[in-house]
């Protein structure tokens, strides 16, 4: 029997047996994670951010649109009739951070994706009342001003492809490439993004005015995306109950 | 010690020069500057400490409280700029105009810096400033590692800024309460272990036979928060040179990793640690023994256990799969026990000294801590109660629930250790006034029952609003029509808010004139009032 006092006499043995205490809980909750394959649901559609939607996605990032915007859907009715569908793991697979959020001072962003038009988007994050007047979302005007910086496109791609992501050498190479022609359907190399990313890109001039890209442009180009890539016709939703 | 933190100091310097002349962006550069003057500042003050112990060696006897006052007073600093950063962006909440339309003051930069100016700048400092105070006191010996708790408080410190000012320029994880970036957290980890070596050295050179109960609770703090910061923080920098990493996980494990981090940053950073601090200045303010030093086994033991599994509470519902969210539920009601132990402790210890709490002002803010302790660790499983999660998630009712536990349990225990320590460090035989005490904590309780009765109303309004449904079975109402309900709610938070920012001021200046050596002319302490 150790008696407590062994362990109040020695700095060394509590501070091992602290570490120990503390490490179980998390070990059994995260570890499985990593190799229950019930974990992530099997899908049709995911894909990897194209290099507008990750410059977007960076955006989002770095003004903390998370602060206030979940993604992720509860299965709950009010919730499935509201926002769509219930998010699933997978739709987060190849998110580096995940995006889940934690409070809705807005609405969730899950499925935001093709619910309104550029139009709106390009309103709505330059003066978010003139659009919905009860609305307590800070402006970005900045946005649409700032040129959108990418002369670091092939880095941020590499680093993910390192983490797992399914970025080839060539996607990692021809980065620079795919953005511009992202922002213009019409150019040779349009066809070069999709056949890399796939026919659910969304192609366009996203902040609706001529010249280089914007931040703004990287911003809606990820919002449209959001909550669209998986074809829920083809869900199977008892094959992966977990 | 002196040779490794002069190593430490010279390595900072080189890696400052390279990012502040190498960096890709401007952030990396500015914090590359940041870096490179703190660590020659650091390296002239240990040139010019070991010239002057030449001529008149220095005496090391004692306990070692000038970086304790240090640390108070950059605990009082902290805290006016975080409740003034907290106040500021729930203001925005009612009146977004005030978010200017600028990047460095819209509310998704401000905001990460209103929670780490709160926990880490103010919570951070006096669990540093308090944990030396009390383990030199309760191990009779002076501080172990010579500079080296110097070198914790400014390396903290330097922390504290590269993260404040990186928000603002829009450097950020994303990860709630982690979001400095990847160099931002090597400097952490660094400053982390010399802390925890000052720690051990210190408890290692006890006179004392028995580690007492506080430097339990510190010590837990110290090494638990070491290993979430680490697992938490693990992410790839797309160059050495940018200020941008990605984090290691994805999605889901990415999802489970910060929440079980992120619970714990709760659990230990801003519970056990600060049950450190009422372990010991609670028993001697009231000059009473702690009530039970058997409870204090079970319960610490018992809480530090539980608290690591209730991480997926912040995951209900979610993609997380089902087993770990009903391992989270079950462990956070099963935490509810080990909390009220300490409460309980910490209340009962007031035994046959109750009456001071008429007379104290300061002991009167230490008592009511542990009781807003007591009610929100009741309110939190509940919370984690998937049937409740699913109305208060996302919603003020979270909010309202970390800020009984933020300003009522972590605030005032922090202010009564704050006044409890300020004449001791400053040399004085008293507090400047006990009626200002008195006024600070009566404007902050009224302050903080206007935030959380606020905030417990609008989050339970809201979350019935999102499922309400008419009698056609339609949502009835749109999400923008939730949002515009909220407004009177957020205006009445954020002038609880004004109340306890004023509360905080009042303490400023009451500490200012203590180190001033004032006594401000005061007819006693004031009499109960009837009844």
């Amino acid at each position: 029997m150790i008696r407590h006092a062994t362990i109040e006499k020695n700095s060394l043995l509590m501070l091992v047996l602290v570490l120990i205490v503390v490490s179980i809980g998390g070990i059994v909750e995260i570890a499985p994670l990593f190799y229950l394959e019930s974990t992530i649901e099997k899908v049709k559609g995911m894909r990897p951010y194209t290099p507008l939607e990750l410059k977007g996605r960076d955006i989002y990032i770095r003004e903390g649109c998370y602060n206030c915007h979940s993604q992720m859907i509860r299965p709950l009715r009010d919730e499935n009739e509201r926002y769509g569908h219930y998010s699933l793991a997978a739709e987060s697979m190849y998110d580096h951070p995940f995006q889940w959020g934690s409070k809705r001072t807005g609405p969730d962003l899950a499925r935001v994706g093709k619910r309104y038009s550029d139009d709106w988007h390009v309103l709505h994050l330059t003066n978010p009342r003139a659009v919905v007047p009860e609305s307590v979302m800070p402006g970005y005007p900045f946005l649409a001003k700032t040129p959108l910086k990418y002369d670091d496109i092939e880095k941020r791609l590499r680093t993910l492809a390192m983490e797992g992501v399914p970025y080839t050498p060539d996607m990692i190479k021809n980065a620079k490439r795919d953005l511009l022609a992202q922002l213009d359907p019409d150019s040779d190399d349009a066809d070069a993004l999709i056949e890399s990313y796939g026919d659910n890109v969304q192609l366009r001039n996203f902040d609706r005015q001529p010249g280089a890209p914007t931040e703004l442009d990287a911003l809606i180009a990820y919002l449209q995306m959001l909550g669209t890539l998986v074809d829920f016709s083809q869900y199977d939703e008892k094959a992966n109950q977990r | 010690m002196q040779i490794i933190i002069g190593g430490l100091l010279v390595i900072g310097a080189l890696l400052g020069l390279i990012m502040a002349g190498k960096g890709d962006d401007s952030v990396m550069r500015l914090h590359g500057s940041f870096i490179l003057i703190a660590s020659l500042g650091g390296i002239f003050a240990l040139i010019k400490s070991a010239y002057d112990n030449k001529e008149k060696p220095a005496q090391e006897t004692g306990y070692m409280d000038t970086v304790i006052k240090y640390g108070l007073i950059a605990s009082v600093f902290w805290g006016v700029v975080g409740f003034l950063a907290g106040d500021f962006i729930a203001w925005q909440l009612a009146f977004p105009a005030l978010n200017f339309d600028l990047p460095w003051t819209n509310f998704g930069r401000v905001r990460p810096l209103h929670t780490s100016a709160v926990i880490f700048a103010f919570g951070g400092n006096v669990l540093i400033a308090t944990s030396f105070f009390v383990v030199q006191r309760t191990c009779r010996a002076r501080l172990a590692g010579g500079v080296a708790p110097w070198f914790v408080f400014w390396g903290y410190n330097l922390f504290i800024v590269i993260a404040a000012t990186g928000y603002l320029l829009g450097v950020t994880q994303s990860r709630e309460y982690a979001e400095p970036e990847w160099y931002a957290d090597l400097l952490l980890t660094v400053v982390w272990v010399v802390y925890l070596l000052v720690f051990m050295g210190t408890l290692a050179k006890r006179k004392e036979p028995h580690i007492y109960v506080a430097n339990w609770f510190y010590l837990a703090f110290i090494v638990t928060i070491a290993m979430l910061h680490i697992v938490n923080n693990l992410a790839i920098p797309i160059s050495l040179t940018s200020s941008k990493s990605y984090s290691l996980f994805a999605g889901v494990q990415d999802a489970l990793t910060q929440w079980w981090y992120g619970h714990n940053a709760v659990g230990f950073f801003l519970t056990a640690g600060f049950l450190g601090i009422m372990y010991y200045f609670i028993p001697k303010r009231a000059e009473r023994p702690v009530y039970s030093y058997r409870l204090s086994i079970i319960h610490f033991w018992a809480l530090i256990f539980l608290y690591i599994w209730a991480g997926p509470h912040h995951l209900h519902y979610t993609a997380l799969p089902d087993w770990a969210q009903t391992l989270g539920m079950t462990f956070s009601v099963m935490l509810w026990m080990p909390s009220w132990g300490g409460m309980i402790n910490g209340l009962m210890t007031l035994s046959g000294a109750w009456d001071k709490l008429r007379t104290d002002p300061v002991l009167r803010m230490l008592v009511v801590s542990v009781a807003f302790y007591g009610m929100s660790t009741f309110e939190g499983p509940l919370m984690a109660i998937k049937a409740v999660n699913s109305l208060s998630h996302y919603t003020d009712w979270t909010v309202g629930h970390v800020h009984s536990g933020a300003l009522g349990w972590v605030g005032f225990v922090s202010f009564g250790a704050i006044y409890y320590m300020a004449p001791i460090l400053f040399g004085r035989k008293q507090l400047y006034s006990l009626k200002l005490v008195s006024l600070h904590f009566w404007t902050a309780t009224i302050g903080i029952v206007l935030y959380i009765t606020a905030m417990w109303v609008s989050g339970i309004l809201q979350g019935l609003m999102w499922r309400a449904y008419d009698s056609l079975g339609f949502l009835q109402y749109s999400f923008a029509e939730t949002v515009e309900a909220m407004h009177p709610f957020y205006v009445i938070r954020a002038t609880g808010g004004v109340l306890f920012l004023f509360g905080a001021l009042v303490m400023a200046y009451n500490i200012w004139r203590t180190a001033r050596g004032d006594v401000r002319a005061e007819a006693g302490v004031p009499a109960p009032a009837a009844g």
